[in-house]
């Protein structure tokens, strides 16, 4: 069993067929993280006893022809919450935490037979784009060691790539699944906001985050949706919209789709190497007989302000309850209730979240909140009507998903500006509440190229339709990187 | 110099919602602490607040009653402070979009004149925990009633004394209670007040600085406090000082205020509009269901109680204030109990017992049914007023069927003549002493005779009966 050599749909066929049991397949994922996560170092907390169990589990209770995620293992960022299992959002204030609740995706995959194999590392709190502001440990490119895996979600899109894992669950607040899945050369999808719960998602700016999965296909990438979206009761942003099937329009089939082209996305500010994939990509959709044009975006050039005014504050405030009263890490010896938050929050919080809480604080003090984050609102607005306009002429925006293959590792961390850019081209998609897919589109000195299709609001299907005819139209996504000379 | 003054009140009172205003966890009173709770109230990381239709509708409710305009487009806020009690480090509640502005309630001087008292806003919004301070050096966190829902209502500045702040208090805790809403009781913190004032010479047209006292739970020490505070202010200013802006505390022995904090600048809440929760829009519709929701206001009971039942509208005024004393003298009535009758044992000997034991009215033993069933007694001259006192010792403090313990005890009063002539006719031979005074236009002799009537039926005979069959005897001796 390889899982280079397999997707969800093939997989779930050996597991009808019994070519193996659920039971064999989990114990045979464990071995594959054991040997590839050695080199990038994905997971922080595997759960192998429970995993066994449910696998276990599920092969007693059998894998029908309808369950096609039945039995198969998965991993989840370690920002949303699983009952009993360590979840840390990367964050020493969080080092110990157990939940005493299933985030409600995760209870979703379980109902849909997925069995949870671990905890995958993330920037800590989400916050960052490379997954090195881990307080735990650095993630590393499947396709070079040297590189950053991307982030926040870069556990989640490492272990996919290196074939430890066919499907995990990630976040995206500004970015966080997608350019992690272009620096790695997978699938990765932001639903449309209130698509999926946020209900266990240990929240950074609530008003842009959105769990979805990360995966080597497009087909995968929306059987895994298929089972995580819906209303939830617990989360009043989650829509009440109808989920349709996200597999049911594959067919390859986008003649006369309206495709626009951001100029804003593709300046100079984008590398080269990245521009030519991308031209290569509308050529393609050109073949396949959609129609390309130029469009632009006047205000996304204001999204990344405007996305660290609205994030930061929203996320001063998420994160004041770790306070070290209730639950998580509190410093020793203090003397005071002051000192309990002081001492607690300034050893247990590293420097990427204590900068991005005090960013949000000020935009929110009263001398202060009108003219940062009243006005990024405002401006947020105009973006929204950005892209409202471009989508009356056309289905969806084809641009790249990042300004630039993956970095190194140590090349970006001390300029947080230059990091912050980095999201520019995906930023602006979270502000206005679209859904949006990165997926291979090409390879650069042997680093993979994103490519971004974003679609309006609640039509994924859209953008899964043209990612799948693209991706049958190409090989990118048959590509894999060498892990150890294991493959 | 003479002031004038200028009084705030902010008030809070916590709603009888079955869950909380955000969680689905009971609110409940006097529970074994943190019982009440589950992750949402603890602000467990990954929570999400779900909205409870219910605190809004009662809200809505609330702010009707208060004659507010409703706002149709609402938001919740986050308040933003660090405390253990209050576990997410900020509150949820409508500071941008109070549900509820522009009302008013009329209060009654002691002038009789009628005055309206503005209400600037109400809004909803989510209380806090419960902090305690141990003597072991530890400070306890109770989070049961973290997230009960409730709502503030801010008046204007058109309070002008502690008697009008008395009266304007006393008033909202009678509406909000008729709604339904809460049970606005001050000792369990169901209803607290913050209040500020200022006083200023009259003519100026510049408010004075004001101070304010915090989280006051009984109404006296809302006017006591404000009464001294009035009065400290006014001879700072005489005496050539400057009034400071500070928080104060009542002091309940001492009768005084006394400085807890000075208020150094603003404190700053970065409020921002809660982006967990989607605005919310309050249709026609809704408004007008929630407004047939509303129970009888004391007003329209009122004017019931004088119109159907003939009570006075003063008795009508003072069974109307608490809605414990309305709904017991409405169910007393529906009990067949006489209107007039059940209007004067409440307010008369059951008001009387209920300040000597400091009790309210649900707890006591007395209940509608008993208090109509001794009335039927007294109204069917089957036991007498002097009796009917016997009785009620008995029923207020017991839970005893007047019926059937008047019967057991041998109460029933003697109305039949045929019982009663033999005796007033013994009476009447063992005292010709009495005959002959009555006689010669001696009345106190009837008196004599009665008591020895009613001696001899140990006080059990009807008054009245043996009055007329006492008469007839004397004319034929």
């Amino acid at each position: 069993m390889d899982y280079f050599k397999n997707d969800l749909s093939s997989i779930h066929a050996g597991l009808l067929n019994k070519d193996f049991s659920s039971k064999e397949l989990t114990e045979e994922t464990f071995k594959l993280i054991k040997a590839r996560d050695k080199k990038v170092a994905a997971f922080l907390t595997l759960d192998e006893e429970n995993a066994l169990a449910a696998a276990q589990k599920a092969d007693q209770k059998g894998i029908s022809a309808e369950n096609t995620l039945a039995g198969i293992p998965v991993g989840i960022k370690d920002n949303i919450v699983t009952k009993g299992l360590k979840t840390t959002a990367a964050s020493k204030i969080l080092g110990n935490f157990e939940p005493i609740y299933n985030a409600t995706v995760v209870d979703k995959l379980a109902a849909a037979g997925m069995i949870n194999v671990g905890k995958l590392n993330l920037d800590e709190f989400a916050m960052g784009g490379s997954t090195e502001n881990s307080a735990f440990q650095k993630t590393k490119n499947a396709w070079d060691q040297t590189k950053v895996p991307g982030g926040s979600s870069g556990g989640s899109a490492a272990a996919v790539a290196s074939g430890q894992l066919l499907a995990a669950l990630g976040t995206d607040t500004g970015g966080s699944i997608r350019q992690p899945a272009a620096f790695n050369g997978i699938v990765g999808v932001k639903p449309t906001y209130g698509r999926v719960s946020r209900y266990g998602v240990i929240a950074f700016g609530s008003s842009l985050d959105q769990v979805g999965p990360l995966t080597r296909t497009v087909k995968d990438n929306a059987l895994v949706l298929n089972a995580i979206s819906g209303h939830d009761k617990h989360d009043f942003t989650s829509s009440e919209r109808e989920v349709p099937d996200f597999t049911a329009k594959l067919d390859g089939d986008i003649k006369g789709m309206r495709i626009g082209v951001p100029k804003e996305f593709m300046d100079e500010g984008v590398a080269s190497d990245v521009r030519e994939a991308i031209q290569q990509a509308i050529a393609t959709f050109e073949k396949l007989g959609a129609t390309v044009d130029e469009v632009s975006l006047p205000y996304s050039k204001y999204g990344v302000p405007v996305y660290y005014i609205i994030a930061s504050s929203e996320a001063s405030s998420n994160l004041q309850r770790y306070d070290g009263i209730r639950y998580g890490f509190r410093a020793d010896d203090v003397k005071n209730l002051e000192d309990v938050y002081v001492r607690s929050r300034s050893e247990g919080f590293g420097d990427e979240v204590k900068r991005r809480i005090m960013l949000g604080t000020f935009s929110l003090s009263a001398g202060t909140y009108d003219a940062y984050f009243k006005k990024a609102a405002q401006v947020r607005t105009l973006i929204c009507r950005d892209f409202d306009n471009v989508f009356s002429d056309y289905d969806l925006i084809l641009a790249p998903t990042t300004t630039s293959t993956a970095f190194g590792i140590g090349e970006e961390i001390n300029d947080p500006i230059q990091m912050y850019m980095n999201d520019i081209l995906t930023i602006p998609v979270n502000l206005a509440g679209l859904p949006g897919m990165s997926l291979p589109a090409g390879f650069s000195k042997g680093l993979p190229i994103g490519m971004q299709l974003i679609a309006p609001q609640f039509a994924e299907e859209t953008m899964y339709r043209a990612g799948y005819a693209f991706e049958q139209a190409t090989d990118f996504h048959k590509e894999v990187p060498t892990i150890g000379g294991e493959n | 110099m003479n002031f004038e003054t200028t009084i705030g009140l902010e008030v809070h009172v916590e709603m009888k919602t079955k869950s909380k205003a955000f969680s689905p966890a009971p609110v409940q009173y006097g529970q074994e602490p943190n019982t009440n709770t589950n992750v949402i109230d603890w602000g467990y990381p990954g929570v999400l607040p779900e909205v409870n239709k219910g605190a809004l509708e009662y809200g809505m409710r609330a702010a009707l009653a208060l004659n507010c305009q409703i706002r149709q487009d609402i938001h919740f806020d986050r308040k933003n402070y660090f405390y253990p009690d209050n576990p997410k480090a900020y509150q949820i509640t409508q500071a941008q979009t109070p549900i509820g502005h522009d009302g008013w309630l009329e209060i009654e001087l002691e002038d009789g004149t009628v005055k309206k008292i503005g209400i600037e806003e109400m809004h909803v919004e989510e209380d806090a925990g419960k902090n305690t301070h141990d003597p072991d050096g530890y400070s306890y966190v109770d989070l049961n009633r973290q997230g009960t829902p409730l709502i503030e209502i801010v008046s204007k500045p058109d309070i002008a004394s502690a008697d009008e702040a008395y009266a304007y208090l006393k008033k909202l805790r009678q509406v909000i209670q008729f709604t339904g809403v809460s049970d606005v009781k001050m000792e369990e913190g169901s209803m607290r007040a913050d209040v500020n004032i200022s006083v200023r010479p009259i003519g100026s047209d510049q408010y004075g600085t004001k101070t304010e006292m915090k989280n006051l739970n009984s109404f006296e020490h809302v006017r006591s406090g404000l009464k001294y505070e009035e009065q400290r202010q006014e001879n700072v200013i005489r005496a050539g000082g400057n009034i400071q802006q500070e928080t104060r505390r009542f002091d309940v022995n001492t009768g005084e205020t006394v400085l807890m904090r000075v208020k150094e600048g603003k404190s700053d809440y970065r409020y921002f509009p809660e982006p967990d929760l989607p605005p919310i829009h309050i249709s026609d519709d809704w408004i007008k269901k929630v407004k047939e929701s509303i129970p009888e206001m004391p007003e329209e009971r009122r004017k019931r109680y004088v119109n159907d039942w003939g009570v006075t509208e003063y008795d009508a005024d003072v069974l109307t204030q608490t809605m414990e004393m309305s709904d017991f003298f409405e169910a007393t009535v529906a009990q067949g109990a006489d209107p007039k009758l059940a209007a004067n044992w409440l307010m008369g000997d059951v008001s009387a017992y209920m300040n000597d034991k400091k009790l309210e009215l649900a707890e006591i033993a007395l209940t509608p049914e008993h208090l109509a069933g001794m009335i039927a007694l007294i109204k069917d001259e089957t036991i007498s007023s002097k009796i009917a006192k016997k009785v009620f010792k008995q029923i207020v403090a017991n839970d005893t069927d007047p019926k059937a313990w008047v019967e057991e005890k041998g109460m029933v009063q003697l109305s039949d003549p045929a019982v009663l002539q033999p005796i007033i006719d013994e009476v009447l031979d063992n005292n010709a002493k009495s005959i002959e005074d009555f006689k010669n236009g001696k009345d106190r002799a009837v008196g004599f005779l009665v008591g020895n009537i009613m001696k001899q039926t140990r006080g059990k005979a009807n008054p009245k009966v043996v009055n007329q069959l006492l008469m007839a005897s004397l004319k034929e001796r």
